[in-house]
């Protein structure tokens, strides 16, 4: 599943500038702009394989941390690649550290020093009205959010006559976390031994 | 719910780190379930309705809004510092480690019970975050619009998302400004009729 590519110095910049681009535009998390990941990174460079980017989002939503990381894992893999490209050896870890870097510290810079710098604003600000009433006005759209976020990722296995126990799984989750203080982790670990098993 | 009890606060800035750390570490399929918990729940370092408000701001800047989060609490304690620390203690540990699942996921990658096992977490993280939500509701009681017009915002924002899979942006641009138009008139209206119970009281007196 992996290639090897050949990497300039231009090469990296030019991946730092396209993260550092989307990184100001990720309202809502860096994930909406993950169809703008692929057409650059797979579609035109090829610094990424198909299943690559997939499994570079499959295993950032299934490790424990921010889904942010699935940018890291990307990096992670284009330094792999171009390590190939490279000839192997000891170049390639520094390389893949390399990739790492380059991605995570372009998606987060910008939009750290942006929302570091409005939400002080917004914190001084915080007995003015309108800041009161963007906060009250948004608190129960940002509930609507949580419940999309989980509709899209429980719907996303998307046949029903197949999928349905996975559809089981996320309802008894819901309402143990809901109603209970049962400990996340648990349900997670539950969750990965049934589908382990098969069951799911 | 231990919600009458003082807030607390974080005692230094390792203190943040560690407990973003640990939060980070138990969040899979994303930290935001786990972060109400810990923070509100457990730590109470903020109510629910201080988590809400923050929450709509971090989801508002762009980035990833859990960070966000870090960022903002890090910083509302110990300045920049603390933000530096937040953020740190939110990505270091969890990077590691998402690293290597990517380094041991390659090596089983085919097997039937590893994308098995992959399904089944994904599927136990949707209902976390949707456990999250549905405990979130009982912070608008005390919400100046009232719940009609909560539960519009909030199904209305759920619709264009989920079920219409409109863009994000301008979901947000729609409900949000009819949500905070709306909050700015009652809280308006509020401030009216206690600034003339005031007058009353002062003229009975």
């Amino acid at each position: 599943m992996n290639t090897a590519i050949v990497m300039s110095a231009a090469d990296w910049l030019t991946l730092l500038e396209h993260f550092v681009t989307l990184s100001l535009l990720a309202v809502g998390g860096a994930i909406t702009t993950a169809p703008d990941m692929h057409r650059f990174l797979v579609d035109k460079v090829h610094w990424l394989t198909d299943e690559q980017f997939n499994a570079s989002i499959a295993l950032a939503q299934a490790a424990p941390g921010p889904n942010i990381l699935f940018v890291a894992v990307m990096g992670w893999h284009i330094g792999l690649n171009a390590g190939l490209g490279a000839g192997g050896g000891w170049v390639t870890p520094l390389l893949m550290c390399l990739g790492v870097c380059i991605t995570m510290l372009g998606i987060m810079v910008p939009s750290s020093v942006l929302t570091y710098t409005a939400t002080r604003w917004a914190h001084q600000h915080r007995n003015h009205v309108g800041i009161r009433a963007f906060k009250a006005g948004m608190s129960p759209i940002v509930i609507g959010l949580l419940l999309s976020t989980a509709w899209i990722l429980g719907t996303t296995p998307n046949q029903p006559a197949i999928h349905w126990p996975l559809y089981i799984a996320s309802i008894i989750a819901t309402l143990l976390v809901w109603r209970t203080r049962i400990h996340m982790l648990w349900l997670i670990m539950a969750g990965a031994l049934l589908g382990g098993l098969g069951w799911l | 719910m231990p919600e009458t009890l003082p807030l607390e606060c974080p005692r230094s800035k390792t203190d943040l780190f560690v407990s973003f750390t640990l939060l980070a570490l138990q969040g899979f399929g994303g930290v935001l379930a786990i972060v109400q918990r810990e923070l509100v729940e457990k730590k109470r370092w903020m109510t629910r309705e201080q988590f809400l408000e923050e929450w709509a701001v971090a989801q508002i800047m762009p980035g990833p809004n859990v960070i966000n989060l870090a960022l903002m609490i890090g910083d509302r304690h110990f300045g920049l510092a603390g933000a530096l620390v937040g953020v740190a203690g939110m990505l270091t540990a969890p990077l590691f480690v998402v690293l290597f699942l990517a380094w041991a996921f390659g090596t089983v990658s085919d097997a039937q019970w590893a994308q098995g096992a992959l399904r089944g977490m994904g599927a136990v993280a949707a209902g976390l975050i949707a456990g999250t939500g549905l405990k979130l509701i009982s912070a608008l009681k005390s919400n100046p619009m009232r719940l009609p017009a909560c539960v519009a915002l909030g199904l209305g924002s759920f619709t264009g998302v989920a079920l219409l899979r409109l863009p994000l942006v301008w979901v947000l641009l729609v409900t949000g400004c009819l949500g905070t138009g709306w909050a700015w008139l009652q809280l308006a209206r509020q401030a009216r009729q206690a600034r003339q119970t005031q007058q009353d009281q002062e003229s009975s007196t």
